[in-house]
């Protein structure tokens, strides 16, 4: 009867979840740091050495893994010496611009999803003609096949929303079609006794039930699609976007790493945001389910 | 619903058969569920299905349905075939589980059927609110169908199977999953919905006492392959109550009904072992 989405324990209340999230960036500041601590490159005050790690972790050194708070204050500083934006402000544009990218690989990935799902519910011809090259279309890696899409697209937009588009339908796809097919014989049954049509099945039973799947699959390709874009900017060489700042800030790293690790704080928090969105639409149009909040 | 002969039967089963895994091959014979089977439904009855699992009775329930179709005889209701019955939207279905869509409040389910049969909006609410107080869930109108009990989520499946007011309501072991005081308690309830609504009921089960207590008639069956034995005629006074229950004319009806399906089964230890299986759950 339940159709479960395992989403942590909703009784649990949004103070205690937000101070477990707090808890878990602290850890997480203070294993870096730790690290550091342990086996990074020796701590200067005004070029004194004041601490000398008693081992040498490689991966610890300051270019490798800079200060937190070294990250930090440079993503206030000038983008480049003299420049009017900070890092920040930089990094928020391109993050919006990617995030364009993304919305609409993620709404055409969303639709051609459902629309595929749907079309193999109801034509099991279909189904067997297609899904084998949906599958199959995900073995290619996505680093493999985006070169070829900007190649074919071309150096624009537009194959970057082909990829974020290609990376999102298949969750989607997956996920609707169990969803689709969740109901319970008897409710189908049900609707047979009432001569309902297969229009009426698909809106009035199959949809609400596939809701809890689609949003799943919506949690998952918020994220995909988002990665989609910023691969389909890299590939694409394009001006804009976090793809592009990564790849800029990656041939700076040895000079410059906080950069390249301010970008991929924007990038991963961009995807949080976008996945706290989908929970947030979740929450409210998923009802209440046995196991879950009382209704 | 239709307008036919006063006293044509509602259902009529003619030599209806149903075997399955028949379709055409010859190598594998076919699993016979239904044999020869007729039987006439008149408008008002109460007619129960009872037999040990595997004898068909819900093959049955389903053919009069049109959820599945016969392999030889004809089954009519009102008149017609009962696929043109089905889309004339003849039947209410209450299944074993109550099949509520739980994204749906209580009076969002008894709606269903409404909506899909195009019924305005201020007919919508009124069946509804008519429907529900018929099963006495008036105050849970806004509740979801998991904060309800086994019971109540079975009411609310009559009252939805009752809200486009069918002219047979076909009921498929409605209580086999509910404790035995709550089944006797919607064994009262349901007999006062017939009551007051006069609809025909065909009615599933493996309980002697609960088709006893209902029923008109019990047609009696037998497994393998699936038949009708025998058909007792209950005339039990109506209305019936907890006096029917303790009564020795109620009592004795159950020993005739006991001893058909004996004597349909064969041997004392076949039944036993039957009635543990019944007791098991239903045959699909």
């Amino acid at each position: 009867m339940t159709a479960g989405t395992a989403a942590g324990s909703p009784r649990l209340s949004r103070r205690r979840r937000l101070t477990f999230f707090l808890l878990f960036i602290v850890g997480l500041v203070a294993l870096w740091e730790g690290t550091k601590l342990l086996g990074g490159d020796p701590y200067r005050i005004d070029g004194e050495v004041v601490w000398t790690p008693p081992i040498d972790i490689g991966m610890a050194s300051d270019v490798n893994m800079p200060h937190f708070w070294v990250i930090f204050e440079r993503l206030f500083k000038p983008l480049t010496s003299g420049a009017e934006q900070t890092l920040a402000g930089y990094l928020f544009d391109q993050a919006l611009y990617t995030l364009r990218s993304a919305f609409i690989g993620f709404t055409l990935g969303g639709l051609l999803g459902i629309g595929l799902a749907v079309a193999f519910v109801h034509f099991g011809l279909i189904e067997r003609a297609f899904v084998p090259y949906v599958v199959a279309s995900q073995t290619i890696p996505i680093i493999a096949l985006a070169p070829l899409i900007v190649y074919l697209v071309g150096q624009n937009v537009t194959s970057v929303v082909i990829v974020a588009t290609y990376l999102s339908f298949f969750p989607v796809t997956i996920a609707m079609l169990r969803g689709l097919r969740s109901p319970d014989p008897r409710a189908l049954e049900l609707m047979r006794s009432y001569a309902a049509s297969r229009r009426a099945v698909l809106w009035k039973l199959r949809f609400p039930a596939s809701l809890p799947y689609l949003m799943t699959a919506l949690k998952i390709t918020a994220t995909a699609s988002i990665v989609g874009a910023i691969v389909g900017e890299g590939s694409g060489s394009l001006q804009a976007g976090l793809g592009r700042a990564l790849v800029f800030f990656s041939q700076q790293y040895t000079v410059a790493p906080e950069k390249l690790w301010g970008a991929i704080l924007f990038s991963s928090a961009v995807g949080i945001v976008c996945f706290g969105l989908v929970r947030l639409v979740e929450l409210r149009v998923v009802r209440a389910r046995p196991g879950e909040e009382p209704g | 619903m239709t307008a036919n002969a006063p006293g044509a039967p509602v259902v009529r089963l003619t030599g209806v058969s149903k075997a399955f895994g028949a379709t055409g091959s010859s190598s594998t014979t076919p699993t016979v569920a239904l044999s020869n089977i007729s039987l006439d439904i008149q408008r008002g009855e109460f007619v129960s299905l009872i037999g040990p699992s595997g004898c068909g009775k819900s093959t049955l329930l389903r053919l009069v349905g049109d959820l599945t179709e016969p392999t030889g005889g004809t089954v009519q209701v009102n008149g017609k075939p009962a696929g043109q019955a089905r889309l004339d939207r003849d039947y209410g279905m209450v299944f074993q589980s109550p099949t509520l869509f739980d994204w749906r409040t209580v009076e969002e389910n008894v709606r269903l059927p409404l909506e899909l049969f195009g019924y305005d909006n201020a007919a919508r609410a009124e069946r509804t609110s008519e429907m529900l107080e018929l099963v006495r869930l008036t105050d849970f109108a806004r509740h979801r169908p998991y904060q309800l009990s086994g019971g109540m989520q079975q009411r609310v499946a009559i009252a939805r199977a009752l809200a486009f007011s069918p002219s047979l309501l076909l009921m498929d072991e409605p209580f086999g999953a509910l404790d035995e005081m709550t089944r006797e308690r919607m064994n009262s309830e349901v007999l006062s919905i017939w009551a007051r609504t006069g609809i025909t009921v065909i009615f599933v089960t493996h309980s002697i006492p609960e088709a006893v207590f209902l029923s008109s008639r019990v047609a009696v069956m037998s497994a393998r392959p699936g038949r009708i034995t025998r058909v007792v005629d209950v005339d039990l006074p109506r209305p019936r109550g907890l006096e029917t229950r303790e009564s020795t004319a109620y009592f004795s009806f159950i020993t005739e009904v006991r001893e058909a399906l004996r004597a349909g089964q064969g041997t004392e230890t076949d039944l036993a072992s039957v009635e543990r299986t019944a007791a098991e759950g239903l045959i699909g």
